[in-house]
């Protein structure tokens, strides 16, 4: 029996102590001004965002690869998601939230100064927020990594991921996030990452697989997914830990929580059926790796609306999400003939930026939505911010993604040898096999 | 003495073993093996991706008999691997030089 329930014991015989116990209670919550039930709520959270990566999309991604390269996604995957924690710490928690810049948020909280035990961030300790907002900058680079699959030097791809989060995510976190960042500023509504992180990963992700070129044999060698199993618990595990991603964004533990959860579970179950029937309807076949495709899709896409708009716009969004990846992966991408491995741009650039848009619609209390974030000019000033929103976060994180990238052929090289790549990462980069049968 | 392989669809596999123990055979050798034959590959679609796929999975089945029943086993095979529909697979028949059981090193028609 633990301390406390011995004092409840205790305090039962005494009717009047109860009562005093209850006066205390709320009133030393306050004093603090901690509340517990948010607190309780965010450290899940965090978790579940973690969960999304290692092994969510770790997996998701790991099963969609050729069985030679099965351990580089999941390594690549592990490796992000241990670099940027030190990093985060280190500085890049100060870039994005370390201030009141329009661009920045400076270096006042570089090596994490002053998150202390007693910090404060709203209503829950500064380390929950700066650990919450980590697993996000974790998961945003980790998204990359699809687009490049199964060609990359695994130094390059570290270079990459570092310069990426120092000078394209830090930053564009704090314009839309950060206190006084300018896209936040003009009232952009992103609840949990359409821009951020969605449409960050994903032009990226473009601008990566169309520096570095295709893969060796593509598009006439079939690359078939190798473990569809793997796929299909991955993309289930980053359902799951989706409500972490955008109920969580709330930073609360409240009604608009409650609303951002509903609306996830909703629009993507939309997107999953959206893309599964598009599927049967072209191709005459529903596929797992279609609805899993489908699902992720939609969380993509919700994720900006999750906080604004109602379960019935979340239809509408999941429906136009299903539909508009299944384009961009199944017809765009052979159409054009880049060789983004496993979608990338496809279904976080799209998706992202169908999410960011429809947010400025759907948000509007007439189509069930909690309002617009503009102070005046209704749908189409709020349209006008999504598309600026939206427009610079391809503009900045594709040119400084080019530049990088460039910058580190030069240097370092990016690819690996056409020898290596055939041979397979798995032994020529970590002289390991996933499967020994 | 004759080596009897015959290629078959994977789900007959079960009718042809019982068959085949029906007139009398005592022994035999599967494998899962791939190939292709008029029915040609399948197409596989992953997020619109089409891919004909050549090689399809199949059962080879190798049986080693004395001359005297080459006849039975052959028909016995081609009767319950028997569809009718392409892609049942083919039987071949080859001539035996010898056959050695291991444990005794009998030979010949009495190690089969």
């Amino acid at each position: 029996m633990s301390r406390l329930n011995r004092h409840i014991c205790k305090l039962k015989s005494v009717p009047g102590l109860i009562s005093l116990l209850f006066m205390i209670v709320p009133s030393v919550a306050m004093a603090d001004d901690l509340n517990a039930g948010d607190t309780a709520w965010m450290l899940t959270s965090m978790a579940l965002v973690l969960f999304m990566t290692i092994p969510g999309l770790s997996l998701f991604y790991a099963g969609m690869v050729r069985s030679k390269n099965v351990l580089s996604v999941l390594m690549q995957c592990f490796a992000i998601t241990s670099m940027v924690t030190i990093l985060w710490a280190l500085y890049a928690y100060s870039v994005a939230f370390g201030g009141e810049g329009a661009y920045w948020g400076g270096l006042s909280k570089v090596f994490l100064s002053g998150v202390s035990v007693d910090a404060m961030s709203g209503t829950i300790p500064e380390t929950v927020f700066m650990c919450f907002q980590m697993t996000f900058a974790i998961i945003t680079p980790a998204l990359i990594v699809g687009a490049f699959a199964e060609r990359m030097k695994f130094s390059a791809m570290l270079w990459f991921m570092g310069l990426w989060l120092t000078f394209v995510y830090a930053p564009i976190c704090h314009w839309v996030w950060g206190s006084g960042g300018w896209l936040g500023g003009r009232g952009i509504l992103d609840f949990a990452g359409g821009t951020v992180v969605h449409i960050n990963a994903g032009i990226a992700g473009f601008v990566a697989c169309l520096v570095m070129g295709k893969r060796k044999g593509y598009p006439t060698t079939p690359m078939m997914p190798h473990n569809l199993t793997y796929t299909v618990v991955g993309a289930s595990m980053l359902w799951v830990g989706w409500f972490g991603f955008n109920a969580g964004s709330e930073l609360a533990a409240d009604g608009t929580a409650g609303m951002a959860m509903a609306v996830t579970q909703i629009a993507t179950a939309a997107a999953a059926l959206a893309w599964m029937f598009s599927e049967w309807l072209s191709h005459g076949k529903p596929t797992t790796l279609g609805i899993a495709s489908g699902a992720v899709a939609g969380l993509v896409a919700i994720t900006p609306a999750s906080g604004f708009v109602g379960p019935m716009g979340s239809i509408a969004i999941g429906v136009a999400a299903g539909v508009g990846c299944f384009i961009a992966a199944a017809k765009l991408k052979p159409a054009l003939g880049y060789d983004d491995s496993l979608d990338v741009f496809g279904v976080h650039c799209i998706g992202g930026i169908i999410g960011a848009l429809l947010t400025g619609i759907f948000c509007a209390k007439s189509l069930g939505g909690t309002g617009f974030g503009v102070d005046s000019g209704g749908m189409g000033a709020q349209l006008g911010v999504q598309v600026v929103g939206v427009l610079s976060t391809l503009i900045w994180s594709g040119v400084l993604s080019f530049i990088i990238l460039k910058v580190l052929d030069a240097v370092i090289g990016l690819r690996v040898t056409e020898e290596q790549e055939t041979e397979g990462l798995d032994i020529v980069l970590h002289d390991e096999r996933g499967y020994s049968l | 003495m004759k080596l009897v392989t015959a290629i078959i669809k994977p789900f007959k596999l079960d009718d042809v073993r019982e068959a085949l123990s029906a007139v009398g055979v005592q022994g035999m050798t599967v494998t899962e093996t791939k190939g292709f034959g008029r029915q040609k590959g399948h197409t596989e679609l992953y997020r619109g991706a089409e891919y004909v796929v050549d090689f399809l999975p199949k059962t080879k089945v190798e049986v080693a008999v004395s001359d005297d029943k080459v006849e039975s086993v052959v028909s016995t095979i081609s009767t319950a691997a028997q569809t009718g529909k392409i892609g049942d697979g083919k039987i071949f028949v080859f001539d035996l030089v010898e056959v050695v059981r291991i444990r005794t090193g009998e030979t010949g028609n009495e190690a089969v």
